[in-house]
């Protein structure tokens, strides 16, 4: 679990069951009337298989003892048309609720999917996929099937209950008491049974997202376990949490046994005194026999919806705890949004500028400096702004502030004048497109993995951003551009991969074009033909290229250094050489291997 | 593995994961997929037997005394009432105290079985999630990359979910539902034969029921898993590559196709539901009828004197209890069938064999000089797609080697092949002149490690990550390790310096730093033949150059193969390869290759040329 969701589950927990579990309404709004339906068909059954012992006991003090066997068709009639109707209402029941139960879980799924989708990056940094995952399938199901069965049952067994318990009063107050007595305990113990119960549950369903988490990470990460032979080593950790895991579960079957020995009993024990009395009662003519009869023919009924409870009530609490998690997600609150009016921009040249910005995580301990901290730069309409700094710098940093992967926390960005805040998300993602310097490729085929930005691009727009990324490998493939590149494009290779991710960016045709160390996995060759080709979209587009290599420094106009949060230095490739000693540091080629004409240049630049 | 026809298909029927999204199988294929899955189950259940009797017993005697309870009753009416007409207390208290017996023991036991049926279901359920991770952990990345992690990980997650269900409540209601259902009618039978008798031809209509439920819910149980897995894949991807979601607005695509799948999956969840819909209620109505006709049959009898009426009463009531637990039962099969179908898929998955397997017998290599060689060695990831034309190649050990050649060229093919992620196609590579494919695993995997192109980060803290070289390794060792490759510094930058979590894929930490954790990494395994495949790529300049430092003195005496566009790596090589389109086409030392006029000289002067 993400350390930061950590205070909201305690606090959440404290929430009372129905209160949390009314919160799923808006989502089971149109189910909500066929649910109350069934439940007064489910009552209706319950009251009719509690008929027929009334049935029974008219049967014995009256035809059984006459001999009438008119009497006994017209009640064996009278059975079997109850359990016909039973039947029917049971059938009545579930064609009821579980195709809207169904209908439930499904919305429940896309709006959680869309509010994912929505919810900013930093979000997603803190929570491990498994929990997210787990939510997404796992709890959802556990909720349908909550409102389906659990929630329907369960309402209709206390209803029956209670309506037995009227029953058998009327039919003998003194042994209806004895049994209602007998309630009390059983209420009492379920208390502390919700308490004790729900902490296991919530604990379980955190560990099956964690251990769903290993999985993910295990499949994900499979070249470096295999690389190292560490399969055994993850399976460890894995059957250390699988273990856990076991012991929560196991945990939960000792309290749902627990309220089981109470649930079964106490009623057997009141069944024992009601038994005696009951016998004596009618010994002494206070009750006859067919009352007797009646009595435990009813009481009989009433013990399977007493020990289903048990269930029923576990899996309300599951059902809570299933919501909680899932709320959990939704009320984290996307402090990334469209602003309430958006600006629109005319045209726009595509001039990008950082107005004095700040920028640090939300995990950033408090004595530390801004990880961006204060940086103003403008890169001007068709200009290409080189950014160079160490590793760890902020130079990915700073690139996915432009497009709001996370918001500055301080200054602005702006777009042709506009702070970036102001417009909607999917303009200012219209205006940037960004290549990361991971090439994140999905499991489709090349066209569709190229056009994302822009899946309404011509062929030839198409063909176009290939060629200026050198793509033209693409042709090579099996079916050449309807070739499925394999999960996260595995199948492609290294230098492959960042040319389509290049492509991709391109071909979305945006006025202002963010790089990330885009060509570092690419031959020297192939790069300087990136580079001659790019230099023509380049000309037309407003571009920010982080940049490790002078050679990809070459691209641009003008170089912007980065230092300790700052950009310390705005120039040409051949000014900062000269007057910058930190960019010469960063930039300048490995010793030994160093050109020659590098070296003279060097030694120039430190004695100047 | 995939749908294509292999040659043998027809008489190995559908192997593996063959199969597995199709709609069509005949019967002998799904029938030879129930088996499979059934065979899984049963090697799952065995190591459980001695617990499983145990817990059947207890179950046995609980059920006993619940199912005690209408006898006592009817003892309690029909013998206790007119005795206590005459005064006498006894049979009437003697019937209390049995019943009062009977629910104490009955809700001990019941709780007590509770306890043990959780344990032995979370010891199968333990068992099988062991078996599934271990077992993809051991399937070759061939397997990996044509089945996605998103259905290897439906596969962990909702399958085991639907196992999970079934095991929770499953056994404790098919145990306890069957065992109640046998005592009742043998009570039935003991109390009264011709009712028991009116019981058994209940049965009749039951099985028949049961066989169509079964018939139709099979297919549709199969296709929920499909639809579940699909879903999964979907949420998973769009999960990892979100930063390419957000900046490429694909979002609403995403939740038009996600939403498609939802609905998929919600379809045929809902038929399934709508097949149960029938079948439960049918139960309940066979068990109605069966006691509105032991009421008629045993009240004429009643009224001919040939039936006590407490009898009868007692009759009825166990029919009408016979038939309780049909609506839990009926729940267990629904459970059954959904988990059969997921142990289908489950077991599909681990019958599949590594196309890169374990050598049988394994030869051991307790110290591996590093000598490597290819052996009229060629490759291709897919057949009719030569990617590496046969070759030769001789790496003594101790050399250090530096692979050159223009992106796609088979770089990290080679790499790949050395590090056995795959075998080649024919020949053999060794090592010190073991076949690769001989050499026991564990012996593989210390000689030779690889770092890849793309730096992967298990989330967790930067010091887990970096020991994954060696899991045993002294926080000393991990420090020395990233202090030799120039990571110290930053790591202690960090907010809890080496306990720092790195989060999901090391998000935490820059391109580059992950990098270096990466290579940490590697340096600390301390591997006869290390593999560097663009390690280096994502640097800057200064990292670099102390990268290089470290790898001047870790190389100094093994055997190294690095793989680098920056041909900075050159300065440190023994030996320089240079490969276009699958081809070695040049070899020779770094100077004399440089001296020459070939390709190398070409890209050594183009990269010289980039570095001004
Ligand atoms: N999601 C995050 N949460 C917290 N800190 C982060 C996060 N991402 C990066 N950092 C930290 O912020 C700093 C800057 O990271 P960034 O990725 O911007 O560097 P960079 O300049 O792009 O480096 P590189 O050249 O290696 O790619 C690093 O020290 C890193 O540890
Ligand atoms: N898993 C795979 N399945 C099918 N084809 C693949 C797979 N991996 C790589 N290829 C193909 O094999 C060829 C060689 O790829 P390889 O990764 O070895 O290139 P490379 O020399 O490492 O290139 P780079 O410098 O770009 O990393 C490429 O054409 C690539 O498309
Ligand atoms: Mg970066
Ligand atoms: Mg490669």
């Amino acid at each position: 679990m993400p350390e930061v969701s950590t205070p909201d589950v305690a606090e959440t927990t404290t929430a009372g069951t129905v209160a949390t579990l009314s919160r799923l309404r808006p989502y089971a709004a149109k189910a909500l009337p066929r649910i109350y339906l069934a439940m007064v068909v489910t009552l209706l059954a319950s009251a009719v298989a509690l008929t027929i012992p009334q049935v029974l006991r008219w049967l014995v003090d009256g035809p059984l003892a006459d001999g009438d066997v008119t009497q006994l068709w017209i009640a064996f009639g009278i059975v079997l048309g109850l359990g016909v109707l039973e039947a029917i209402l049971i059938g009545l029941r579930r064609a009821l609720v579980l195709t809207p139960g169904t209908h439930v879980e499904a919305r429940m799924r896309n709006a959680l999917f869309a509010h994912l989708q929505d919810l900013p990056v930093s979000f997603h940094d803190r929570w491990p996929s498994g929990q997210l995952l787990s939510r997404a399938v796992s709890d959802l199901n556990l909720i349908r099937r909550w409102l389906a069965f659990g929630l329907v049952l369960l309402v209709v067994n206390v209803l029956t209950l209670i309506g037995g318990l009227i029953i058998m009063v009327t039919l003998n107050w003194v042994l209806g008491l004895i049994f209602a007595a007998a309630a009390v305990p059983v209420i009492a113990y379920g208390f502390s049974f919700e308490r004790k119960y729900s902490d296991v549950a919530r604990r379980s369903q955190d560990q099956a997202g964690d251990l769903a988490t290993s999985v993910e990470e295990s499949v994900h990460g499979i070249r470096v376990l295999k690389a190292f032979g560490r399969g055994r080593y993850a399976l460890k950790r894995f059957e250390n949490q699988a273990e856990q895991l076991r012991g929560t579960e196991i945990e939960k079957a000792k309290a749902i046994a627990g309220i089981w020995l109470y649930l079964t009993l106490i009623p057997d024990l009141a069944f024992g005194v009601c038994l005696v009395v009951g016998v004596w009662l009618a010994s002494t003519g206070q009750s006859s026999v067919g009352e007797l009869v009646a009595f435990f023919a009813t009481a009989t009924v009433l013990l399977f919806p007493i020990w289903s409870m048990g269930y029923f009530l576990a899996m309300t609490l599951d059902a809570k705890t299933a919501t909680l998690r899932f709320f959990e997600v939704m009320d984290s609150e996307n402090t990334i949004t469209d602003p309430a009016a958006p600006v629109t921009i005319e045209g726009g040249a595509g001039e990008l500028v950082f107005d004095d910005v700040h920028f640090r995580y939300q995990d950033a301990p408090a004595a530390f400096p801004d990880l961006i901290d204060g940086v103003s730069l403008t890169v001007r309409p068709g200009e290409t702004m080189a950014l160079v700094g160490l590793t760890g710098s902020g130079k990915s940093t700073l690139t996915a502030l432009t497009t709001r992967l996370y918001d500055v926390t301080g200054g602005a960005v702006r777009v042709d004048g506009a702070d970036i805040r102001s417009l909607s998300r999917a303009d200012l993602r219209t205006r940037i497109a960004m290549a990361f310097e991971e090439a994140t490729l999905f499991s489709t085929t090349v066209r569709e993995n190229v056009l994302l930005g822009r899946p309404d691009a011509t062929e030839a727009e198409l063909r176009e951003a290939l060629d200026i990324a050198q793509a033209s490998f693409v042709d090579d493939l099996p079916q050449g551009l309807d070739t499925k590149v394999g999960e996260e494009g595995m199948s492609l290779s290294g230098g492959q991969r960042q040319r389509l991710a290049l492509a991709r960016a391109i071909a979305a045709r945006p006025s202002i074009l963010v790089l990330d160390d885009p060509l570092s996995a690419l031959d020297v060759d192939t790069e300087a033909l990136v580079e001659a080709a790019l230099r023509r979209v380049l000309a037309r587009t407003t571009a920010l290229i982080v940049a490790h290599r002078p050679s990809t420094v070459a691209l641009a106009d003008r170089v912007a250094l980065l230092e300790n949060g700052r950009v310390t230095a705005v120039g040409t490739h051949s000014e900062l050489l000269a007057t910058s000693e930190h960019y010469r540091f960063v930039i300048s080629s490995l010793e030994g291997e160093r050109a020659p004409q590098m070296t003279e240049l060097d030694q120039k630049g430190a004695r100047s | 593995m995939s749908d294509s026809a292999v040659p043998g298909a027809a008489d190995r029927g559908v192997e593996g994961v063959e199969g597995e999204e199709r709609d069509d199988l005949n019967k002998a294929e799904s029938a030879q997929i129930r088996a499979r899955s059934l065979r899984l189950l049963g090697s799952l259940i065995r190591p459980m037997r001695v617990k499983l009797a145990l817990s059947i017993f207890v179950v046995v005697i609980s059920t006993i005394s619940q199912v005690a309870g209408p006898s006592i009753i009817a003892y309690g009416i029909d013998t206790g009432l007119p005795a206590l007409l005459n005064a006498d207390w006894m049979p009437v208290s003697l019937a209390g105290l049995a019943y009062l017996l009977a629910g104490i023991t009955g809700a001990g036991l019941i709780a007590w079985f509770t306890v043990l049926s959780a344990q032995i279901s979370q010891a199968i359920l333990f068992d099988l999630r062991r078996r599934v991770f271990l077992h993809t952990q051991r399937l070759s990345l061939e397997f990996h990359e044509s089945y996605t992690s998103g259905r290897i990980i439906s596969r962990q997650t909702s399958d085991l979910d639907a196992i999970r269900e079934l095991l929770d409540s499953g056994i404790n209601q098919l145990v306890q539902g069957v065992l109640y259902m046998v005592f009742t009618a043998v009570a039935l039978f003991l109390l009264d034969v011709e009712s028991g008798f009116i019981l058994l031809g209940a049965l009749v209509p039951l099985a028949v029921l049961t066989r169509w439920f079964q018939l139709r819910s099979q297919r549709l149980f199969r296709r929920t898993r499909v639809a579940s897995a699909r879903l999964i894949v979907k949420f998973v991807e769009s999960m990892t590559g979100i930063r390419a979601v957000k900046a490429f607005r694909t979002e609403k695509r995403n939740e038009d196709e996600f939403g498609g799948l939802v609905e998929g999956h919600r379809e045929t969840n809902a038929r399934v539901i709508k097949v149960f819909g029938i079948y439960d209620p049918g139960l309940v109505l066979i068990g109605n009828v069966a006691v509105a006709v032991v009421l008629l049959v045993g009240g004429f009898r009643v009224i001919d004197g040939g039936m006590e009426i407490g009898v009868l009463l007692a009759a009825v009531l166990y029919t009408r209890r016979f038939f309780d637990p049909m609506e839990d039962m009926a729940m267990f099969y629904n459970g059954y069938q959904s988990a059969t179908a997921a142990l289908e898929k489950i077991s599909g998955v681990l019958e599949e064999r590594p196309s890169v397997p374990d050598p049988e017998r394994p030869v051991d290599l307790w110290a591996a000089s590093g000598a490597v060689a290819f052996e009229a060695v060629d490759f291709g990831y897919v057949e009719d797609r030569p990617i590496l034309p046969p070759f030769d190649l001789r790496i003594p050990a101790g050399q250090t080697i530096a692979l050159v050649g223009s992106t796609g060229a088979g770089k990290s093919t080679l790499a790949k092949l050395i590090s056995r992620f795959y075998d080649p196609s024919h020949g053999r590579i060794t090592l010190d002149d073991v076949d690769l494919r001989d050499l026991h695993p564990k012996d593989l995997r210390r000689a030779i490690v690889m770092v890849t192109q793309e730096a992967y980060l298990f989330s967790g803290t930067v010091a887990d990550n970096i020991a994954i070289g060696k899991p045993e390794a002294s926080r000393d060792e991990i420090i020395e390790a990233a202090r030799a490759v120039g990571a110290d510094e930053f790591i202690r930058g960090l907010p809890n310096g080496y306990e720092t979590d790195v989060n999901k894929r090391g998000g935490r930490v820059s391109a580059g730093q992950r990098q270096l954790i990466s290579f940490a990494r590697a340096f600390l395994a301390n591997p006869a033949v290390l593999i560097l495949d663009e390690a280096t790529a994502s640097l800057d300049i200064p990292s670099e150059r102390l990268v290089q430092d470290a790898l001047q003195t870790l190389l100094a005496d093994r055997t190294a193969v690095i793989i680098a566009h920056r041909l900075s790596t050159v300065s440190i090589a023994d030996r320089v390869l240079v490969m276009e389109h699958g081809r070695i086409i040049e070899d020779g030392s770094p100077a004399e290759l440089i001296g020459g006029t070939g390709r190398f000289a070409q890209l050594h002067a183009s990269w010289r040329e980039s570095l001004v």
